[in-house]
């Protein structure tokens, strides 16, 4: 057979337009050869670098590769093209015979296309060729890989040329050239590569190097070293963001707590419930959206934001006027009383949403994230969530202290009798600050669905932490929430990336119990003869 | 007749008496009696499931008497003393697992769970875990210990009121997530079950559940009176003078922190006491017991009944738990609504527990 | 009668009722029970004494007047150690300093101090209020297994009569009188066997009759306690003061017998008006 081939190799070659036309001895070997020699004939179109030999090699391996008697058609439904020429064929002739390709072929040819799209005039196709080659290449498209670095002016697409060239010439025999990898290598930020050195340095079950040179293992050991020195800045980060996330999460579930007792002095330990009728109102909104505007879905955050406030607002109020109200001045009763409520409530959400996790999904541009230092991606939801977080500090900063409703509250918090006095409409007062400590406290829930599981539990995760943040932080003062806020969120993933999330939890929890001793008015008190429990 | 408290000096008199034989005549004869003698067709007959029940009610009543003690009287709200109970627990726990001996389900020296987690040899603290005057011992000295080291600390720095139960909330809640993990050893939060023996002898039989059964009702009798005696005697008056008055008995030239520390620990070492005799009887503990949920519980019996008069704490227990038992069987989803119900009204309404209603309507 | 009570004790009197605190006993052979020298105390800026010079002899009722926020509950503050004072000194007879000494300890020295609202244990008795001050081993020991002495009992009924609160002793103290309150707060004080009391206002809220009783209590306790009285009556202070001494703005601004106190000049345009 390999005669005639080549016999009609030569005339399809003569026949055809060199200039316009690819390899046509090349294609013939695709299409009549065995196995070998496809993958040599695919070499050979890759090493020609003719990146319209992609469509051709991309069919071969799709099935849509067909011959009709001596030409090579790429039929794709009712159009076929003339896998030398590009040029159409019509009709499309009857009789074909497939061009059969198997799973080792497939393989040769994924890295051959990517090889050839790296001559593209289009950046995101050599972009996105660049990357599917630095996931693992082998040795063949090596001088692929050079020849389009030599012509590559791209930082980002050089780049991962240059990493992946230096993987494949690791494995070479030649010492020089896998010195030089090992440096390139160690120059990257790409966690895969430690595993990629680490048999390099690793020992054997009788204690022998696996690799003899000691010149090449110092010098991967330097490239370990300035890698892991890259991914520990990387992680770093992340466990700062993490920080920074869970310290705004728990900014914002302890504002309305902070409210509530910092400025009342009432505690509420229904106050976790308070937030997961926040989380449960935007689970309400979302299906309203899902049944009535499906295509303003992603919207359907900001119009649960308000309807998330007001539930728990209303909620608060009534609570504060059916018992709370009647309970000022005896903390320990508000206590047991609040507990009662925050029981009732969860069985009531239990009975009418049923006991299981709902579903809420946060909208398309809460999903994903950024990536950071390469092995970090920070989460889009969070992001938006620390900066909602500041948004609500900010917004009840200036509700104390630029309202008449804030300045009525400081005036009955810090000397109710004189308030009253002068005529501030206390209990009208304090029902509106409460309400506004349970509105905050809906907001966080309408964030918290966005990152956790929304249950008839949720308040129970979350009332433990405020109440910490808030102890801390001190009363009466709003700073005071937002520094321990940030600070029990740091030290608290700290801990956690040192031995694991529950003796993180016991940790701080030991942390608060000693601290409140030493310091009962926590770190930003009121000063004078302020809050007394 | 004054506040409720004026009974500290002048509790119930030659009528409380008699209640006290006539419910210790019902503890130690009538139900024993009913339980073994009577045949089990008789309407009299007391089910093993009714022993078992009332004595862990009675373990229950232990616990708000403690409560009471340190909250009634001395004005201290723990919500954190599930933990002591807890404690207790484990450490009869400890005992009665070793006392499976090798007719656990692996048939090893090891308990199951070790065996399941593949360690080899027991850990340090389960050290003289098979002899029972040692787990006796435990069951006093670790809750008595920890909570004298707490409350030390916290009584010396003088943290009261809310912050003060809110940081035993956070003790027992980090004990809880302790006591989860498989590698503190302790079961993981699977815990301890499957009793077979105590003392050797079989414990799933009726004379040893209701041998249990009148020692805790012992027990119960035991620190009622000890209750009593504390409160009538001079301590108590000075007791009830800090809940009132703290800065004024400091005045007085009483140290205050040792009285406070003196009761709290006490109502510890009684927890602990009423959590290890609760164990054999439900045949389980685990973590869950020391949940921060638990804890408050606790309040709102002793709240109930009436604090602050050591008889109130009792009937709190009893109804409250009775209740329980009742409504989780007939009306499952509503037994928490009832409960916080009942947080809510006692405290709006019912200050001084059923007791102060009564009370009141004897002087009207 | 009432036993008479030897107020001037020597040492190792003050028995060892909190078990640890050194007694070196009162040391009043100068005749002078308490000093107070350029005693200076502010808050946060605020300056509320400033250099107080007191001295009070033995037995001597004396009274403080002057207008609000002159400072005279913090010169009792810092007498009684709730505050310490940021200048000066501080002394108890020769030699006990109070500034080393914590609250409880100055009480067990042997000063009593009466607050403005009376203090009382009120779900106990007036009986068991003043069992309760009096002075014995405090120690949670001896408390528990405490049982009340047939000599203990007539002490405490000798000082119900001496407050005229014979016929109250088993009533429930918050059911007492205003007036019967005080009273009650007082014979506790003097449970303790102070040698030096200091009053707070004590017959704010009285009524005239209750007033002229509590004068005439305050004169049977002088020469065997020593006592400082701060009141705004100036019809009570007429009936028993000796010495009188004017505060103002945190210092002494006079000193001497009511009469020549109250025609100072610059008593009368601060406090008592033309």
């Amino acid at each position: 057979m390999s005669m005639r081939n080549t016999l009609l190799a030569l005339i399809l070659g003569l026949l055809a337009h060199p200039v316009l036309a690819l390899d046509a001895a090349a294609v013939a070997k695709l299409a009549h050869g065995d196995s070998d020699e496809k993958i040599e004939a695919i070499n050979a179109l890759v090493a020609a670098g003719d990146e319209r030999a992609a469509p051709l090699l991309q069919a071969l391996a799709d099935g849509e590769l067909f011959l009709a008697g001596k030409r090579v058609l790429i039929v794709r439904g009712d159009e076929s093209t003339d896998a030398l020429t590009g040029e159409k064929v019509s009709p499309t002739p009857t009789g074909l015979e497939d061009v059969v390709a198997n799973n080792r072929i497939r393989r040769e040819i994924g890295a051959a296309v990517a090889g050839l799209k790296l001559s593209s005039p289009r950046r995101e196709a050599r972009l996105a060729a660049a990357k599917e080659l630095a996931g693992g290449a082998d040795e063949a498209m090596l001088p692929r890989v050079k020849q389009a670095l030599a012509g590559e002016k791209d930082a980002e697409i050089r780049a991962l040329l240059e990493l992946t060239s230096a993987t494949i010439e690791l494995d070479s025999s030649d010492k020089a050239l896998r010195l030089e990898a090992i440096r390139t290598l160690g120059a990257s930020s790409n966690p895969s590569i430690k595993t990629l050195l680490l048999p390099l340095v690793a020992r054997d079950k009788a204690g022998q190097y696996a690799e003899p040179d000691s010149e090449l293992r110092e010098e991967a050991q330097k490239s370990l070293r300035a890698i892991g020195g890259r991914l520990a800045w990387g992680e770093r980060a992340g466990l700062l963001f993490a920080g920074v996330s869970l310290g705004s999460i728990l900014l914002l579930a302890a504002l309305g707590l902070a409210i509530t007792y910092g400025l009342m002095g009432v505690i509420n330990l229904a106050h976790g419930e308070l937030i997961m009728i926040g989380a449960y109102s935007t689970y309400v909104v979302q299906n309203l959206f899902r049944a009535y505007a499906p295509e303003a879905f992603d919207w359907y955050l900001v119009f649960a934001l308000p309807p998330a406030f007001a539930a728990s607002a209303l909620v608060g109020m009534a609570l504060e006027r059916s018992v709370i109200r009647w309970l000022y001045g005896r903390p320990l009763e508000t206590l047991l009383a609040t507990w009662g409520i925050s029981l009732v409530l969860i069985q009531a959400v239990r009975t009418l949403f049923g006991a299981q996790n709902v579903q809420v999904e946060n909208p398309a541009w809460m999903s994903g994230g950024i990536e950071v230092l390469g092995n970090v991606v920070l989460p889009w939801s969070r992001i938006v969530i620390i900066g909602f977080a500041a948004a609500v500090v900010a917004g009840i900063w200036l509700l104390l202290t630029r309202t008449r409703l804030g300045l009525f509250v400081r005036g009955v918090t810090q000397n109710r009798a004189m308030a009253s006095c002068v005529g501030v409409p206390t209990a009208r007062v304090d029902m509106l600050a409460f309400g506004l400590g349970a509105g905050v406290a809906g907001l966080a829930g309408c964030a918290l669905s966005q990152i956790g599981n929304v249950g008839p539990d949720l308040g129970q995760a979350y009332i433990v932490d405020s109440f910490m943040v808030v102890v801390l932080g001190g009363v009466g003062q709003l700073a005071g929430t937002v520094y321990a806020a940030l600070g029990l969120g740091l030290v608290n993933k700290m801990i956690e990336s040192w031995s694991g999330a529950v003796i993180a939890k016991i940790a701080v929890l030991v942390f608060i119990v000693v601290f409140i001793q030493k310091r009962p008015q926590g770190m930003f008190a009121l000063r004078g003869r302020a809050v007394e429990a | 007749m004054g506040p409720i408290a004026s009974s500290i000096s002048r509790p119930y008199g030659c009528r409380g008496w008699i209640v006290l034989g006539a419910f210790a005549f019902v503890l130690f004869v009538v139900f024993p009696l009913a339980n073994l003698v009577l045949p089990a067709t008789s309407p009299f007959h007391v089910s093993a499931y009714w022993v078992t029940l009332i004595g862990k009610i009675m373990c229950y009543a232990i616990v708000a008497l403690a409560i009471d003690l340190v909250w009634g009287y001395a004005g201290i709200l723990s919500l954190g003393h599930g933990l002591f109970f807890a404690l207790g627990g484990y450490a009869m726990g400890m005992y009665l697992m070793r006392q499976i001996g090798r007719d656990g389900q692996y048939r090893a020296e090891l308990p199951d769970f070790m065996v399941f987690l593949d360690w080899k040899e027991l850990p340090w603290h389960w050290w003289m875990s098979d002899q029972f005057w040692w787990a006796a011992l435990l069951m006093v000295a670790v809750p008595g210990l920890l909570a004298f080291v707490f409350g030390y600390f916290a009584f010396r720095s003088r943290v009261k009121g809310v912050y003060f139960s809110i940081i035993t909330q956070a003790l027992t809640f980090a004990a809880m997530l302790l006591f989860f993990r498989n590698e503190t050893g302790f079961g993981g939060n699977n815990g301890f079950t499957d009793f077979k023996r105590i003392l050797g002898i079989p414990i799933t039989t009726d004379e040893t559940r209701i041998a249990l059964f009148a020692i805790t009702g012992a027990a119960l009798l035991g620190t009622l009176l000890l209750g009593r005696w504390l409160v009538t005697s001079k301590f108590g008056r000075v007791l009830a003078a800090i809940r009132d008055a703290e800065a004024r008995v400091m005045f007085c030239g009483y140290n205050t922190v040792h009285y406070k520390l003196f009761v709290w620990t006490l109502s510890a070492v009684l927890c602990g006491i009423a959590g290890a005799l609760y164990v054999p009887q439900v045949g389980i503990i685990n973590p869950s017991e020391m949940s921060p949920a638990n804890s408050i519980e606790i309040a709102i019996w002793v709240a109930v009944g009436g604090r602050g008069t050591l008889a109130g704490a009792i009937l709190g227990a009893g109804l409250v738990n009775g209740a329980k038992s009742v409504l989780t069987q007939v009306l499952p989803e509503y037994w928490l609504f009832v409960l916080g119900a009942l947080f809510i009204l006692v405290t709006l309404f019912m200050p001084r527990g059923v007791l102060g209603l009564l009370s009141r309507k004897r002087a009207a | 009668m009432s036993a008479v009570m030897h107020a001037t004790a020597g040492p190792g009197a003050s028995g060892a009722t909190l078990g640890r605190v050194a007694t070196e006993g009162l040391d009043t052979t100068h005749g002078t029970v308490l000093y107070l020298e350029d005693i200076s105390v502010s808050f946060d800026g605020y300056k509320a004494l400033s250099k107080l010079n007191l001295t009070i002899e033995l037995g001597e009722l004396r009274c403080v007047i002057g207008p609000n926020g002159a400072g005279k509950t913090t010169m009792m503050d810092v007498i009684t150690g709730k505050t310490r004072s940021d200048e000066g000194s501080a002394f108890f007879g020769q030699t006990i300093d109070l500034a080393r000494l914590s609250e409880a300890e100055i009480a067990h020295a042997g000063i009593g101090r009466k607050f403005q609202k009376p203090t009382i244990f009120e779900s106990h008795t007036a009986f068991e209020n003043l069992e309760l001050a009096m002075k014995a081993d405090k120690r949670v020991r001896r408390t528990l297994f405490a049982r009340l002495s047939s000599e203990e009992g007539d002490r405490i009924a000798a000082m119900l009569e001496r407050i005229r609160l014979t016929d109250s002793a088993s009533r429930i103290a918050g059911l007492l009188s205003h007036g019967q309150k005080q009273w009650l707060e007082i014979g506790m004080l003097l449970m303790q066997e102070p040698k030096l009391l200091l009053l707070d206002e004590p017959v704010a809220g009285m009524s005239d009759e209750e007033t002229e009783r509590t004068a005439e209590l305050f004169l049977t306790l002088a020469g065997k306690h020593s006592l400082v009285v701060v009141e705004h009556d100036m019809a009570f202070i007429a009936k028993i003061a000796r010495k009188v001494t004017v505060l103002h703005e945190g210092t002494v601004i006079a000193e001497g017998p009511m009469d020549e106190v109250q025609r100072d000049p610059k008593v009368i345009e601060v406090y008592l008006g033309r």
